[in-house]
């Protein structure tokens, strides 16, 4: 899909077409899990939403795929936000990694923000992409994730985001950084309105995103066995030099154990809790939160 | 690569010319011979190239400059700026983190928190300081001051200097990750006006959990930056992953306090004293206070909702991007959904 064609209003996404499905699984009949090496069948794969059936690892899934096993059935508008990043600081390689990006995922960035119903609960909802630069938070991520905090308090609905995320993009310096103060100070805002906001992390979602949003939901869901970090592994073990970390150490198992998210969710179940909450957080909307965002003027 | 002394290599010269001059000087009282004129000429071009490498620093440079043990850190600031300085300790939860020290004091007679991180210079501070990397704890005890000044109407002043958060095993599990998200989001919404400085190292997410202000200062020589340069060319390719390219990711993340106005993040740079602010820490703190002072009036003016209006729209403000014109824009398309 050609990255203009992104743009379009309010794009309705309910079943994944299948010329859109960003897959990271390669063209052919079977892949290999990489959490425990076993051959899964392409078919069987997909339906088992990337799950593998053998150790239940959960694979990562893209933006269409997690619209698609979140909301229901055609139910998913995009918010349309013309905006696409800008190498501002003339950072080596930037440029190229973007167009790249753009025309491999037909996004105009790592994330993206709309409107739907989850088992029939309407939220405002913000998904972010790990295969446009690793899901890093830039200019472009941080107007977005505002964007659909604001737009949350606007229709005074509640605020569902996922999270796979590397951190800060640091192609864009300290303004990346700035991010998450923006989308910290637009998060205490919906808290104002008294609008809950459950905010549900994926593998793997480390650092600046980490420090921030992520970690600033009302309910913080995860899937099995995510990596969720202030500093990735690699990072972590040079830190701990030769002090023994914990085999789980980071995990969502790991965290669930330290008290710092409240349940681990299958991904089958995602759509089932997830509403459940939104229903038992948030009273049925009025008139004037169904009201469509056909407003636009 | 820094020798005994704790030499920068851009500093070197100087030191070779510094040693003429006290060979002169020793000289002359020994020997009562007069080399003033020579003694006058050296300290003239010892001021010419001091000028001149100061106007030549790499990003890199001012990074090691920014590092430099002898620089000024926030205890050194606090006790020329301010006076009763009460240190108050612990988040009374964990630990006094001492990374972090904070305290009501005044500043000409006026009442504000003040919260400084602090690094060590022997080594028994610097463990004493957790190498100037704070942990949960020390976030968690800056925002139990912070809405203590809330409470009774203080100003926060902020002093920034830390390479980063800690990332070790004890900070993942008491949340590192969160402690600064918390501060963040509290700070955006604190009830009363926040000033911060960066007066050394502005490392990354470590920094910024008590630097959500509504004035951002920076002294000349400090940096800020959204990751440690080496850490920036170890993960990037770009780099060849090789952390010993921290130069060229210096560069490239425009870690400078020129930088920083440039793109808008910072208010205004406080100018040093040439060679940097440990050359004359009276002067460097003078300016400090005179700019606390300026901006505290100015905040002053401001109704405490206008203040957290501004304030929030400063952050939202952040961020460059391009703007895309659809396609096929309809007839009715105007204001987008980017209006905040």
């Amino acid at each position: 899909m050609p990255a203009e064609n992104w743009f379009q209003k309010n794009t309705k996404f309910g079943v994944i077409p299948a010329s859109n499905t960003r897959s990271t699984v390669p063209d052919g009949l079977a892949i290999k899990c990489s959490g425990c090496g076993e051959i899964l069948f392409n078919k069987e794969f997909e339906k088992n939403l990337k799950v593998c059936s053998k150790c239940g690892h959960h694979h990562r899934m893209s933006v269409d795929e997690r619209i698609a096993i979140l909301f229901d059935s055609g139910t998913f508008e995009e918010i349309d936000v013309p905006i696409r990043s800008r190498d501002f600081l003339e950072f080596p390689d930037y440029q190229t990694k973007l167009e790249k990006g753009w025309a491999k995922s037909g996004m105009g960035d790592s994330f993206r923000i709309g409107l739907g119903e989850i088992q029939g609960r309407r939220c405002v909802a913000g998904l972010s992409e790990f295969s446009f630069m690793g899901g890093s938070m830039g200019s472009v991520t941080g107007e977005k994730i505002a964007i659909a905090l604001e737009t949350g308090i606007r229709l005074r609905l509640p605020v569902l985001l996922t999270t796979t995320s590397g951190g800060a993009r640091m192609q864009e310096g300290l303004m990346s950084l700035m991010q998450m103060a923006k989308t910290s100070a637009a998060v205490a805002r919906l808290a104002k309105a008294r609008l809950p906001l459950i905010v549900l992390l994926t593998d793997p979602t480390t650092a600046g995103v980490m420090a921030s949003y992520a970690s600033l939901g009302d309910i913080l869901l995860a899937e099995p066995g995510a990596l969720i970090a202030f500093t990735g592994q690699r990072v972590a073990a040079q830190a701990a030099q030769g002090q023994k970390l914990p085999l789980n150490y980071q995990t969502s198992e790991w965290r669930l154990e330290k008290g710092h998210i409240d349940a681990i969710v299958q991904r089958r179940d995602l759509a089932t809790i997830i509403g459940r909450l939104l229903g038992l957080l948030h009273n049925p909307p009025t008139k004037q939160s169904n009201a469509k965002i056909t407003k636009r003027p | 690569m820094q020798k005994s002394l704790n030499v920068l290599d851009f500093e070197r010269s100087l030191m070779e010319l510094d040693k003429n001059i006290c060979a002169y000087e020793s000289a002359a009282s020994e020997r009562g011979e007069d080399y003033t004129a020579v003694i006058e000429d050296l300290k003239k071009s010892r001021q010419r190239l001091l000028a001149e490498i100061f106007a030549n620093l790499t990003p890199w440079d001012e990074v090691l400059l920014a590092r430099k043990t002898e620089r000024p850190y926030s205890l050194d600031y606090i006790g020329l700026i301010f006076d009763d300085f009460t240190e108050l300790h612990g988040d009374r939860l964990f630990s006094d983190d001492q990374s972090i020290v904070c305290g009501p004091a005044r500043i000409n007679g006026r009442n504000v928190m003040v919260i400084g991180q602090q690094k060590g210079r022997d080594l028994k501070e610097r463990a004493l300081r957790n190498f100037g990397y704070p942990r949960p704890d020390a976030y968690r005890k800056a925002l139990r001051m912070m809405k203590l000044a809330e409470k009774v109407r203080l100003p926060v002043i902020c002093l920034i200097d830390c390479p980063g958060a800690d990332t070790n095993l004890g900070s993942e599990e008491r949340g590192i990750s969160s402690a600064i998200a918390v501060n963040l989001m509290e700070m955006s919404v604190l009830a009363t006006p926040i000033i911060a400085a960066v007066i050394g190292e502005g490392g990354s997410g470590g920094a910024l959990g008590i630097a959500v202000a509504d004035r951002i200062l920076i002294l000349e020589h400090a940096v800020y930056s959204v990751i440690p340069p080496e850490g920036c060319a170890a993960i990037l390719e770009t780099f060849g992953r090789d952390p010993g390219r921290k130069d060229e990711a210096a560069a490239a993340l425009r870690v400078t306090a020129k930088s920083a106005l440039e793109f808008g993040i910072i208010d205004e740079i406080l100018p040093e004293p040439l060679g940097g602010a440990h050359h004359d820490i009276d002067a460097t703190a003078a300016t400090l206070k005179e700019a606390i002072l300026r901006h505290l009036r100015n905040l002053d003016k401001l109704s405490t909702d206008n203040l957290l209006e501004q304030r929030y729209a400063k952050f939202r403000n952040m961020g460059i991007f391009d703007e895309i014109v659809p396609p096929t824009p309809s007839p009715a398309s105007g204001e987008g959904w980017g209006e905040g």
